[in-house]
């Protein structure tokens, strides 16, 4: 059965209907240029549950767990899902907690990069430089014998762990709503003001999840392979994905009023252009050593893969690290101890492809 | 004939493996194994890329075996 999701014509498509919701979804109510950012919202969902107490941005976000649960879908549906783990956990696990932290010092994963830059949002541009020089630093890595080491199959209760505690998530969603005025509801945090407090229609926000789950995991979207691809392979297949995402994005963002040139006052965003710049080098280094940007990484949770999914656990433990420890950027700029970790993580991240190199 | 064993590995290393293998042998046979759909279609777009062709593209077990030539 051919895939035509897989093919260059079904990407773009991909991209288009990714770069069309996601303005939507701000339009109906989800922070500015923030229409999907997978490190904002896994940010929210532990601010949700407590693990960092950043009064802003504690919500559940529905997007994430559709992401998974529509990756889930789409792999039993193509006969694709493959439970499998154990290619380096705990490596996967520090470059998820070092990748978020990155993210938190630009402040938006790739997703939210490129959403940035079709709202306007030149910031967004040191960025995307950023993260294309660490992907390319990764390239290195893999150019020269890096690599985490073969997964196994493995029972299906490995594959399906992730997507059950997003069965969990959604669970305390409804059964926990939100209560005007109120900050808590049963075990959950709410943000009363800030981008927490921004969110489209839980039911609209989970079926765009969804949708971008299923069309995600057939077409393996990817916005830091787009980059890798062709600085490793010269390969352009992802990228076509990638741009048309920023295309859509643009012109919808165009067509709803939400479209805004400059540096300053852009929403959710500071003006550091060498910290935006160093934040996605640590975030793209990491993506690009973990084998998939941070979308692709709840893709492949959904779709068996246990790896992945403590790669996704780290980003949310370095969410609750990056505002438990005043590493996470603000509109007014980067966070006391963000220059520290973005050091620390680039240090860890270079040890870690050096010495994870197979013995030639 | 030259095998890749593929199986278990993240992207990008089986397309990365391929290509390698493609890169010491001008033409002939090789034969990779992959073990998910992502991979399989990946490594047979990069070997078409670079002017091989899928001479067969087998399921077993949920694993593939994809053999690409060059005359």
């Amino acid at each position: 059965m051919k895939n035509f999701l897989a093919t260059r014509s079904g990407i773009v498509i991909v991209g288009l209907i990714i770069g069309v919701l996601a303005p939507l979804l701000q339009y109906m109510g989800n922070p500015g240029n923030m229409g999907i950012c997978v490190a904002c919202f896994e940010r929210d969902i532990a601010g949700a549950i407590g693990m960092h107490r950043a009064g802003v941005v504690q919500y559940m976000r529905p997007e994430i767990i559709g992401f998974v649960l529509g990756s889930l879908v789409a792999a039993f549906a193509a006969r694709d899902f493959r439970p499998r783990a154990g290619s380096a956990p705990i490596v996967r696990f520090v470059l998820g907690v070092f990748a978020m932290i990155g993210a938190l010092v630009f402040l938006g994963c790739p997703w939210r990069a490129l959403l940035r830059l079709a709202g306007g949002d030149l910031n967004a541009i040191f960025g995307i430089i950023g993260l294309i020089a660490g992907v390319w630093i990764g390239t290195y890595f893999f150019r020269t014998g890096y690599t985490l080491g073969r997964a196994n199959k493995a029972p299906a209760t490995v594959g399906l762990l992730m997507p059950v505690i997003m069965v969990g998530a959604l669970a305390l969603l409804l059964l926990f709503p939100q209560i005007s005025g109120k900050p808590t509801s049963g075990v959950l945090f709410y943000s009363l003001k800030g981008p927490g407090a921004m969110h489209a229609p839980l039911f609209i926000a989970l079926g765009v999840g969804l949708v971008v789950g299923i069309i995600a995991q057939r077409s393996r979207f990817c916005t830091m392979g787009a980059f890798r691809d062709v600085i490793l392979f010269r390969q352009t297949h992802l990228l076509c994905g990638v741009l048309a995402l920023l295309v859509a994005a643009t012109v919808m963002n165009l067509v709803l009023g939400q479209f805004h040139t400059g540096f300053e006052g852009q929403p959710v965003a500071h003006t550091q252009g060498l910290w935006n710049f160093m934040g996605m080098v640590l975030a793209g280094l990491c993506f690009a050593l973990a084998g998939g940007c941070p979308g692709r990484q709840l893709f492949l949770s959904g779709e068996g893969d246990g790896d992945a999914a403590v790669f996704v656990l780290g980003m949310v433990v370095g969410a609750a690290f990056a505002h438990n420890f005043g590493l996470a950027s603000s509109p007014k700029g980067i966070g006391p101890h963000g220059m520290a970790a973005v050091v620390i993580g680039l240090v860890t991240c270079l040890a870690i492809g050096f010495t994870m190199r197979k013995k030639a | 004939m030259n095998t890749v064993d593929a199986r278990g590995l993240s992207c990008p290393q089986p397309v990365l493996d391929t290509l390698t293998a493609i890169a010491g042998q001008p033409s002939g046979s090789i034969e990779i194994l992959v073990d998910t759909q992502a991979s399989r279609e990946n490594v047979c777009r990069a070997a078409q890329s670079k002017g091989w062709s899928v001479e067969s593209d087998t399921e077993e077990n949920n694993e593939y075996r994809i053999v690409i030539t060059k005359g």
